[in-house]
């Protein structure tokens, strides 16, 4: 046994790390909120050229994977940075239209969504919106054991997070329909659930650095901030809840990969702690900010904003909580 | 990385369980925490000894088979997992035994481990004071120099297992008035039936004797009692401290063999439409879990070589919580007869809920506060600015 992350993989965080940092990745996400998704778009191909969603493409579709710890690998260094899009639902696509056994439908998208080059949105696990319908190639609907592709939509409706535009898929047309429908969402909603876990890792670390940074720096009553014991006391808890919730993702990663029996427990175990500890992290930035914390304009909020939605996204805590029992 | 056991792991995985089953008595022992339960965890861990797995982790020829970490990591699951005993010699276990093959002399190994292995002697914790708890380095005992070794006087409290205990080991003041109070410490070890040892147990909150005050009048002890040099003992003392905060002191399979019995005890017992408590129970499984991957982890890093320092707080304030939040769902579950103690007649689970309840409460206080475990974290994890002290 060996639970670390390889040489190659923390190499690969810190590159995606370097390149996001310098990519202004926040005007990006203001821009995608607004409805103007060039930047973003532009941010999607330059990611794609590090080979991010490749680990989500079999390679017989041009692609490297599927590669579960990979993918959670970059998907915190993704959240990390507020990256916007459909991102957990194109590489769970990937996997579903695989999955499918559709070779027309993979062989349409599967190259696409390697190359950067096609944002798919999923909408399934019964959520009524899609995420980032308007600026997606298409939207997968899986209702039951059936699956529709669509490009209609609602009207997007403005959400707590500007960044994630949802909005409810319309109409489409019928691209299967089966137990394998039912089996390939399933096994589709697992790595989502993984994804997103990583994501809202990712959101948490960059909320605590920037806490951490500003409590340092923040002076009251002659001293820094960070010298009281209430103030260090949560910045500790914030940690704990981030640390604890680390091994959790990777562990449901490796289950993945290995298709486990127990994946669909772990996903969920993941996704439970790394939603509640990233979510209490934005709680805590919010907090030790102060007033600045509440306010829209510093980048601070893009990520205290991105944290409640990836807590509920593809499983809230208590249904994630549920499956965990379930084994 | 992996998660995968090599061969010869769950070789001794399966010897360990093969073991287990054979032995873990069908009842509970009696608490520990009593006479006779202390002398019922004493045969226990004689018996243990007797096949080598009491202490699996140390050389062969202190009575342990060399285990790797990981070895060790499996032996507590399987432990726990099997319902056996609490280690009655837990404190010399992973709290002088490290520091014996760390600082101690060959003849201080050769002299004390094989004792402590078969618990033919059991060792108590004298390191607090009345005056010193969380503030440890202020402690004043005194060991008073004298020809040949040393002369113990003063207090020691909330000394753990000192009420039936054989020896105690503990810091001392051997030097007065140094510029900081971590100097002119020295690492001592003394018998509990010596001239001058007075010992008053201490009720713990259910009135078992869990601890005791020990009262210090011109104790005797030879220099060959010393661990390392005079004056070096907090050096001494906290080259080990992160085992107990960390991993050795409470092994991940505690809480995953305990959240397992709990989310059996759910399936049994529960209204399925009480979601606030299944969350609790999930919660619980969720953090035996992760406490379980992050020392794999953490003994895949010291398997690399790497040390653990401070993340050690980590673990503390985390196990701690997690036990608490553990047993209270417990004991909401088993509703009225959750109220019962570890030793009414018609406690559920032969009072193991209850037993492992009262002990948990203890768990955030001891082996370093948590509240001192969270500015460790904060001033040495996450660089956080050093309070003003005293």
């Amino acid at each position: 046994m060996r639970f670390l992350l390889t040489e190659e993989q923390r190499d690969f965080a810190r590159t995606l790390n370097a390149l996001l940092g310098a990519a202004g990745t926040p005007a990006a996400a203001r821009a995608w909120a607004a409805g103007e998704h060039k930047p973003g778009r532009d941010l999607w191909t330059r990611l794609a050229e590090t080979g991010v969603f490749a680990l989500a493409v079999p390679e017989e579709h041009e692609g490297l994977g599927p590669l579960p710890l990979e993918l959670a690998v970059a998907f915190t260094e993704l959240g990390r940075h507020a990256v916007p899009g459909p991102l957990v639902e194109t590489a769970a696509a990937a996997v579903f239209l695989h999955r499918l056994g559709d070779g027309a439908a993979a062989a349409a998208w599967l190259p696409r969504i390697a190359a950067g080059d096609a944002l798919v949105g999923l909408c399934a696990d019964g959520a009524p919106y899609a995420l980032d319908a308007d600026a997606a190639d298409t939207v997968l609907v899986v209702r039951g054991d059936t699956v529709c592709r669509t490009e209609a939509h609602g009207p997007v409706q403005p959400a707590l997070d500007p960044a994630r535009r949802l909005s409810r898929p319309l109409g489409g047309t019928v691209l299967a329909r089966g137990p394998h429908v039912t089996a390939a969402a399933g096994h589709a909603a697992d790595l989502a659930r993984l994804l997103t876990a990583a994501q809202a890792l990712g959101v948490g670390r960059a909320l605590l650095d920037a806490t951490v940074d500003h409590v340092r720096q923040r002076t009251q009553f002659g001293r820094a901030i960070g010298s009281f014991q209430a103030v260090k006391h949560r910045l500790a808890d914030t940690l704990i809840g981030l640390e604890f919730a680390q091994p959790l993702v990777h562990a449901a990663a490796l289950a993945l990969a290995a298709g486990a029996p127990s994946a669909g427990a772990e996903t969920a175990a993941a996704k439970a702690a790394a939603g509640e500890a990233c979510y209490a992290a934005a709680r805590t930035a919010l907090q030790l900010h102060g007033a600045v914390g509440y306010t829209d304009e510093p980048d601070l909020s893009l990520w205290i904003r991105k944290a409640r939605p990836l807590r509920d996204a593809w499983g809230t805590p208590a249904a994630c909580r549920a499956r965990v029992l379930a084994g | 990385m992996d998660l995968d056991a090599s061969d010869a792991d769950a070789a001794f995985r399966a010897e360990a369980r093969a073991w287990l089953a054979a032995h873990v008595p069908a009842t509970p022992l009696p608490s520990l925490e009593t006479r006779e339960g202390f002398a019922a965890h004493r045969a226990w861990e004689h018996r243990l000894a007797a096949d080598r797995w009491s202490v699996v982790s140390w050389p062969e020829e202190y009575g342990g088979r060399g285990a790797s970490l990981f070895q060790w990591l499996i032996f507590e699951e399987e432990y726990y997992a099997a319902g056996a005993p609490g280690r009655v010699s837990q404190n010399g276990i992973n709290l002088l035994a490290p520091t014996l093959f760390e600082h101690g002399t060959p003849e201080q190994r050769a002299r004390i481990l094989g004792p402590m292995a078969t618990g033919e002697v059991i060792w108590a914790q004298a390191w607090s004071e009345p005056e010193a708890g969380s503030d440890l380095a202020s402690l004043r005992s005194p060991a008073v120099r004298t020809d040949g070794g040393w002369l113990l006087r003063g207090q020691k409290t909330w000394s753990s297992r000192a009420a039936f205990a054989d020896r105690a080991f503990g810091l001392f003041r051997s030097e007065a008035g140094t510029p900081r109070p971590h100097q002119g410490l020295t690492y001592l070890m003394f018998p509990l039936d010596a001239p001058g040892v007075t010992v008053r147990p201490i009720g713990r909150l259910d009135g078992k004797p869990a601890f005791a005050e020990l009262f210090l009048d011109d104790v005797f002890v030879p220099d060959e009692d010393v661990i390392g040099a005079p004056g070096q003992g907090w050096r001494v003392a906290m080259s080990t401290a992160g085992n107990e905060r960390g991993l050795t002191l409470r092994s991940p399979g505690r809480f995953t063999a305990a959240a397992d019995r709990l989310a059996a005890l759910w399936r049994e017992a529960a209204d399925p439409a009480d979601t606030a408590l299944r969350d609790r129970v999930a919660d619980a499984v969720i953090g035996a879990r992760a406490y379980q991957l992050f020392t794999y982890a953490t003994a895949s890093r010291l398997a690399d070589g790497a040390g653990v320092g401070a993340e050690s707080s980590l673990n503390k304030v985390f196990w701690s919580e997690l036990d608490i939040a553990l047993h209270e769902t417990a004991l909401d579950l088993l509703g009225p007869a959750g109220t019962l103690a570890d030793d009414a007649d018609e406690a559920p689970a032969h009072g193991s809920w209850a037993e492992g309840y009262t002990f948990s409460l203890a768990g955030p206080v001891y082996a370093g506060t948590n509240e001192i475990q969270r500015n460790i974290i904060a001033e040495r994890l996450l660089g956080l600015p050093k309070e003003a002290r005293g």
